[in-house]
């Protein structure tokens, strides 16, 4: 039996996106940039996957740029948004907690002479607004908070955040990480205040190597790419097209249902979380219900270091994640786990186990027996 | 300048006295081996008591290179440019034009060497110095003249055909494998071991490798680590062998039942003994490990001691009085440390016990051993549970 768990690192590409991939491979595999027929039959499909993604977020069209993924996504709004506001201001406000490809950039911002405000969060990984509130100044121009945090599945404010933004000062740009939040929420741009949202594909099953970007169009925003001037100049090289439609498909696939979907997912969490909570030595970091993202539990399984119990659940075919799993190949503490307050114990012994909404309450079951039949065993060896 | 052959100069191995053409044999055939990976066609040959390399097709120069300096054995690289006799005129001109492109008219000294094997020669050596020297002094009155230190030694000599060269390239020297046998490594993710196996197989020794997987303490992503390194490696020993054995089980034991004090002496027994088992199936004459006094609590005077008590073949340690940065110095040199300083350590911290004994004794370690009831079981099933790995 193989129980995959690791959702929030990757998910598995639908049968509908993997068929409309291959066909963009094989059949209608032309560049949108050439004026041929084959170019503009596959035009066609990223205009389709523009329309579908704009209207998920009920923006506009040409609000939507692609790009290879989070990453880019995040860089572009950060990086991008920072060079086209520098006149206005240098200060930008974040989050302890943000996933690197934000937290890197703002290393790199800090280099190029901004300043960077890094907000802290309570136990449950939430910013405290009243900080957020008296942090914006006059030459604030990017606030960017995260919707889902990665690893722990905290929710931000984000309604509230928005409100909080604009009130203090109206000039400044609110960017959302909403890479662990698209999909599992239907979030509207406009309602929130957001004027710059990243989202990735390949955790909602599309492929990888494919994100977007929405920024508001009153926003500016200088490219960070540079070249042939497809997207209106905004990210050159060549379409993605496999990758684009692929995700207008995923994007499709994610919103339909979406409510129900969610709310499997969450009786799921919340039932894991009691079984681990009955656990001896066995703390949850996450928050059940509505309080926490709908997919993300985070365990710390105290006595056990995480690696020895992550290698020892993949052998019996359980698939999950120490930390996050972007990062898990440089084995450091991890901010956000720290910035929550978990003692060293902790710190050493917490997995991730994030689902999908294909995720069956069978896999989720062989997992906790795995969990159950391991972690005595492991626990023998408490380093003395 | 384009080379179309290159001169090998080999030095301890041309001492060998009657067993000589047996180590010039290995050589070749190690050369060889080298450039199969290379593209492009070569002849390599021994000719009276020198082994040269022809390039018969177009080659990378870097790539001919960075092979050839490889090679055990070899103790410089010569590239040479090779001329017919077409008298003296033709020659003064073709090590003008050699110098011109090698040296340009930087501003050097130099000195001409010159060697006629060919007797018939119309001049001897002593006169051929004299008048090519001049010769290239006329053409470059930049270069100046040093017969007892010059920063470029221009041979000429003249066989059948002429050789013309000046620039040695260094090779690692040491002796070709194939020539001293075959030893088992100990091989872990560290920095030290791929240094000690590099170190003994430059002295001809051909390797083969033990590797202690601890699943689930040790990722995969650690074994597919020490692989890397076994591979760096055999760039320069030819393939490894790599016997990757589960020593979870082992350990594991050894954990419920020892003091933790003596945890890692009494592991290192047991790799050890199993190491040992591995060479003496293959003929190994020896285990080779990357252990170095004091560094760590296993690696005092009496825990090498009381460890290696347990091997009845020699077990050698050829980094064993080097300071840790000159054993780094040799992993960058031969790219292994870029590979061990990768993160994915064995998780095996979980092993280390928090006050290791330093000096362990004989009997100490014996007696907490007769605890170990089931040791040669387990080790037995973890000889059967080996997965063996071809490095290359």
């Amino acid at each position: 039996m193989e129980a995959y768990l690791d959702n929030s690192a990757t998910t598995k590409v639908s049968d509908g996106v993997r068929d409309i991939v291959v066909k963009t491979m094989t059949k209608d595999y032309g560049n949108p940039s050439s004026l041929h027929m084959k170019g503009i039959e596959a035009e066609k499909y990223l205009k389709e996957a523009r329309e579908i993604i704009a209207k998920s977020l009920k923006v506009q069209d040409k609000e939507i740029i692609f790009t290879s993924g989070g990453t880019e996504s995040n860089n572009m709004a950060l990086i991008g948004i920072a060079r086209a506001y520098k006149r206005s201001g240098k200060h930008i406000i974040t989050t302890a907690i943000e996933h690197a490809s934000v937290s890197a950039a703002m290393k790199y911002l800090e280099e190029e002479g901004f300043e960077v405000t890094y907000l802290n969060v309570d136990k449950s990984g939430r910013i405290d607004t009243e900080e957020l509130k008296n942090t914006i100044r006059e030459d604030t121009i990017i606030v960017s908070v995260m919707y889902v945090n990665n690893e722990i599945g905290a929710v931000e404010p984000i309604e509230e955040i928005g409100s909080i933004i604009k009130e203090k000062n109206p000039n400044t740009i609110f960017h959302v990480d909403a890479i662990q939040a698209f999909g599992k929420y239907k979030i509207l741009p406009r309602k929130l205040k957001i004027d710059a949202l990243s989202v990735s594909g390949h955790k909602i099953h599309g492929p990888k190597g494919v994100g977007f970007l929405y920024v508001a169009d009153k926003v500016k925003i200088k490219p960070i790419i540079f070249g042939g001037g497809q997207q209106r100049g905004m990210r050159s090289g060549t379409d993605n097209v496999p990758g684009i439609a692929g995700l207008g498909q995923a994007v499709k696939e994610a919103y339909t249902d979406m409510e129900t979907k969610v709310s499997v997912m969450t009786e799921l969490k919340d039932y894991l979380t009691d079984c681990f909570l009955e656990l001896e030595d066995v703390r949850v970091n996450s928050r059940k219900g509505t309080d926490g993202a709908p997919h993300i539990i985070s365990v710390s399984f105290i006595g056990v270091r995480s690696e020895v119990m992550l290698h020892a659940l993949e052998e019996k075919g359980v698939y999950v994640s120490s930390g996050s799993a972007c990062s898990s190949n440089k084995p450091s503490v991890s901010a956000t786990l720290k910035s929550i307050g978990l003692d060293k114990e902790a710190l050493d012994s917490t997995l991730r186990f994030s689902l999908s909404d294909t995720t069956t309450r069978e896999e989720t079951d062989y997992a906790l027996d795995m969990v159950k039949e391991l972690l005595p065993k492991l626990r023998v060896l408490r380093r003395k | 300048m384009e080379f179309k052959s290159f001169l090998i100069k080999y030095a301890e191995i041309g001492v060998k006295g009657k067993n000589k053409y047996l180590f010039e044999d290995a050589l070749v055939k190690q050369i060889n081996i080298a450039l199969k990976k290379v593209d492009g066609e070569f002849k390599v040959y021994r000719e009276v008591g020198r082994i040269y390399v022809d390039t018969l097709s177009e080659y990378d120069y870097d790539e001919v290179m960075d092979a050839l300096t490889k090679v055990f054995g070899v103790v410089g690289i010569c590239p040479l440019v090779q001329i017919e006799d077409n008298g003296w005129d033709d020659l003064k001109m073709q090590v003008i034009s050699y110098m011109e492109q090698v040296y340009g008219h930087k501003k050097i000294t130099f000195k001409v060497n010159a060697r006629r094997a060919r007797k018939n020669y119309p001049k001897n050596s002593v006169e051929i110095n004299m008048d090519m020297g001049e010769a290239v002094l006329d053409a470059f009155p930049e270069y100046s003249v040093d017969v007892h230190n010059p920063e470029v030694l221009l041979n000429i000599e003249i066989r059948t055909h002429i050789n013309i060269y000046s620039m040695t390239i260094p090779g690692p020297g040491g002796m070709p494998i194939g020539t001293a046998g075959k030893a088992m490594l100990l091989l872990s993710g560290g920095i030290d071991s791929p240094v000690a196996g590099y170190m003994i197989s430059k002295r001809g020794v051909q390797l083969e490798a033990t590797y202690f997987h601890a699943p689930p303490y040790t990722s995969e992503r650690a074994k597919q680590k020490v692989i890397d390194l076994a591979k760096q490696v055999s760039k320069y020993s030819g393939p490894i062998k790599v016997n990757v054995v589960n020593f979870t089980d082992v350990q594991v034991y050894i954990y419920e039942q020892c003091p933790h004090e003596e945890l890692t002496i009494i592991m290192k027994r047991a790799m050890f003994k199993i190491a040992e088992h591995f060479a003496k199936e293959s003929g190994c004459l020896g285990l080779v490990t990357g252990e170095s006094i004091g560094q760590v609590s296993s690696q005092t005077m009496q825990s090498l001691a009381v460890i290696n008590d347990v091997c009845t073949i020699p077990v050698y340690r050829p980094v064993v009085a080097f300071d840790k940065q000159d054993i780094i110095d040799i992993a960058i040199k031969i790219g292994t440390y870029d590979i061990s300083i990768q993160p994915f350590e064995d998780c095996c911290t979980t092993f280390v016990a928090k006050h290791p004994v330093t000096k362990p004794t004989l009997l100490g370690i014996e007696k907490s051993e007769r605890k170990l009831e089931k040791i040669d079981e387990l080790i037995k099933n973890a000889i059967e549970n080996t997965e063996v790995i071809i490095a290359e």
